[in-house]
């Protein structure tokens, strides 16, 4: 059997807490947040990793984004990841779900070979989930969401993905090759290995590709392929609370909260 | 620019609800669903279509008219009774070609963000995913979806010019579910569609499913954090007490003390209890906006400047494992001394 080609996508993203708004553009103010891989992607990182530890065959990354997402997705390198794939081109920017699933796929087929593709669960600047389905849409391939574990039968080119769902877990069977997202948390990504650390400086390992090195139309990338726009910024409206502070020792305060406790409820 | 399936020009004027069925009835988030859709609608003068797919689920058809649709249209077919997105989207897809709604919702469950994007690609249309609010523009018919991203609870109001439908899901919980107050019956609408084994790819190979948790049901909660050290215990001692249940903030769930169920706020649940206690958690945007809709809410945590205090009706500078023992005692005490002799 062939060894099996596995591609993880993955994404740079600010930190979340660091993000604020710009009043005078109403446009989100990333400037001061620092970046850091979008962390649902290193347990999809970790899966796929593991997958080769037992497997054997190949993880490479692939994302799409600004050049600056190289200096951190090289971190996968030293992890374990062969190669990292980076599509990046002003022509790419400003993509909804629907461009960017499309350019996503349009990489996947570029690669060639694909096997199996890992995805987060979600992105934290974004936090929809909506990319592996529509990835797996416009490749035609099977999907299963939210897996905490997967086991390949390398011979019958088959996955297994153990998934939480409401009230219980399930395990859901595809052929390869498929999209699956990997549950936030699910497993401990790896340190960097120190052996092949020096991986992460390597001139020759990361591949990046714009518009015209992958087959894209033109109408269908970044901005222009994307049907949804933003309308206005708005800060979230907060409730007026009380903020009404219960003091004294601690069986004072227990007395208020049962007569609190007895009103209320 | 790519089209869609069909423009807004050949677009009917109707809010489709894709519903989803639990056991004997509707699941919650489709009745609060078909309640912001019968609002936008009859503000508009739009229709509201729910759309019902499974095995044996036509009973759950009169519960969508008694919550607002004016039709159903329900395709039972025993392919159906699991989810698989291959056999959803593929019905799903048929149906909206037919019909042509100008709206499309989802409610942000497993299934249904597994449905929306993958429908949304194949119709070619835009999605906006785990909106927390819906207007209608009534005059250009357009769908403003409100999201909300980052810390510090920014919203983005997005909305599609061309494309059609347009596509949004919401979580469970956002919206209030509202029984229409007369009684309401509509057209039940069955169309015939074949669903090919082939195009079914993925198998349940194996499930165990006990009985589900749903916060958003609860009236009273009890929400621990990092502070309660893994104690939930004592904190579920308490919401049995208080008629309710309990949930946590992301690291208890993560650390393996609680089921992920049972997380509250951005990737967890959004609730809007008449009450909430919250205990030992900082206050972090990601967790609140899960219990911000909440009536009332009070607060213990031992750091004076924690940042939930700014969110609270009630604020208690304390340590947990002090005064929720005392608490619980202290209820139990009362519930005695009421019970008539
Ligand atoms: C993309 C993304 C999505 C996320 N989604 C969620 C989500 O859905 N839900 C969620 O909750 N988090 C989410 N988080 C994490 C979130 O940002 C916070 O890290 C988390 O909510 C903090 O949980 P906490 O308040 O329990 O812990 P901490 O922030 O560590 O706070 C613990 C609090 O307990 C107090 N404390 C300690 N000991 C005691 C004591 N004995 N008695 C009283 N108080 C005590 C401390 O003073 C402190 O305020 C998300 C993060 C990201 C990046
Ligand atoms: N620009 C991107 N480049 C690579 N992978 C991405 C990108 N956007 C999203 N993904 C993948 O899709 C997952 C879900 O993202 P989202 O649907 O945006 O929440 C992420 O965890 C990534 O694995």
């Amino acid at each position: 059997m062939p060894d099996i080609r596995i591609v993880v996508c993955m994404k740079v993203t600010p930190k979340p807490e660091e993000v604020g708004v710009d009043y005078s553009t109403n446009l989100l103010d990333r400037a001061n947040a620092r970046s850091e891989i979008n962390p649902p992607d290193m347990n999809a990182l970790e899966l796929a990793l593991s997958l080769k530890d037992i497997h054997g065959g190949r993880v490479d990354i692939l994302s799409m984004g600004p050049p600056f997402f190289e200096p951190f997705l090289r971190v996968g390198l030293a992890m374990g990841a062969e190669r990292i794939f980076l599509l990046s081109d002003p022509a790419f920017g400003g993509a909804d779900t629907l461009a960017t699933t499309y350019t996503l796929a349009r990489g996947i087929d570029h690669i060639g070979g694909v096997d199996l593709v890992l995805c987060g669960e979600e992105s934290s600047d974004g936090a929809t989930g909506q990319v592996p389905p529509g990835l797996a849409e416009w490749l035609s391939w099977n999907q299963i969401t939210l897996v905490d574990r997967i086991v390949l039968d390398k011979d019958k080119h088959l996955i297994n993905g153990r998934r939480e769902v409401p009230g219980g877990v399930e395990v859901l069977q595809t052929s390869l090759p498929a999209v699956v997202s990997v549950k936030t948390a699910s497993n401990e990504p790896r340190f960097m290995n120190y052996r092949i650390k020096e991986r992460v400086f390597s001139e020759d390992l990361v591949t990046i590709w714009g518009e015209s090195d992958i087959e894209v139309e033109k109408t269908m990338i970044g901005l222009t392929g994307s049907p949804t726009m933003v309308s206005g910024l708005a800060q979230a409206p907060s409730r007026e609370r009380r903020q009404e502070y219960l003091t004294g020792t601690v069986e004072q305060i227990t007395q208020g909260l049962v007569a609190l406790l007895n009103e209320l409820v | 620019m790519v089209a869609s399936l069909y423009s807004k020009e050949s677009e009917k004027k109707d809010i489709c609800i894709f519903l989803e069925h639990r056991g004997a009835g509707l699941a919650p988030v489709s009745l609060e669903l078909l309640s912001k859709g019968r609002e936008l609608a009859s503000h508009a003068g739009w229709t509201l279509t729910g759309l019902l797919l499974g095995y044996q689920v036509a009973g759950a058809a009169s519960e969508a008219f008694d919550y607002g649709a004016d039709r159903v249209i329900l395709i039972d077919n025993p392919k159906l009774e699991l989810f698989t997105v291959d056999a959803y989207t593929h019905v799903a897809y048929q149906i909206i070609d037919v019909y042509r709604p100008g709206i499309f919702l989802l409610g942000a469950t497993m299934d249904g963000r597994d449905l929306a994007g993958r429908l949304a690609v194949r119709l070619r249309t835009g999605l906006n995913a785990d909106c927390t609010g819906l207007q209608l523009d009534v005059e250009e018919g357009r769908l403003v979806c409100e999201v909300s991203g980052f810390g510090g609870g920014i919203l983005a109001l997005i909305e599609m010019e061309k494309h059609r439908p347009q596509m949004a899901t919401v979580r469970p919980g956002v919206f209030l579910p509202s029984k229409m107050s007369a009684v309401k019956s509509g057209q039940l609408i069955r169309p015939e569609i074949e669903i090919p084994d082939e195009i079914i790819r993925t198998r349940v190979v194996e499930r165990v499913i006990g009985e589900g948790v749903d916060l958003t049901q609860a009236p009273v909660l009890v929400a621990g954090g990092r502070g309660v050290e893994g104690n939930f215990e004592m904190l579920n001692d308490l919401a049995q007490l208080l008629d309710g249940d309990y949930g946590a903030t992301r690291p208890p769930v993560d650390d393996g003390f609680v089921e992920r169920e049972r997380q509250i706020g951005q990737t967890g649940v959004v609730c809007r209890p008449n009450l909430v206690i919250v205990c030992g958690i900082s206050g972090a945007f990601h967790f609140v906006v899960g219990i911000q809709e909440a009536e009332t809410i009070i607060a213990i945590n031992s750091d004076r400047d924690a940042p939930i205090f700014e969110y609270a009706d009630y604020c208690i500078v304390g340590d947990v494992h002090e005064i929720i023992p005392l608490l619980i005692k202290a209820l139990r005490e009362d519930r005695v001394a009421e019970r008539p002799a």
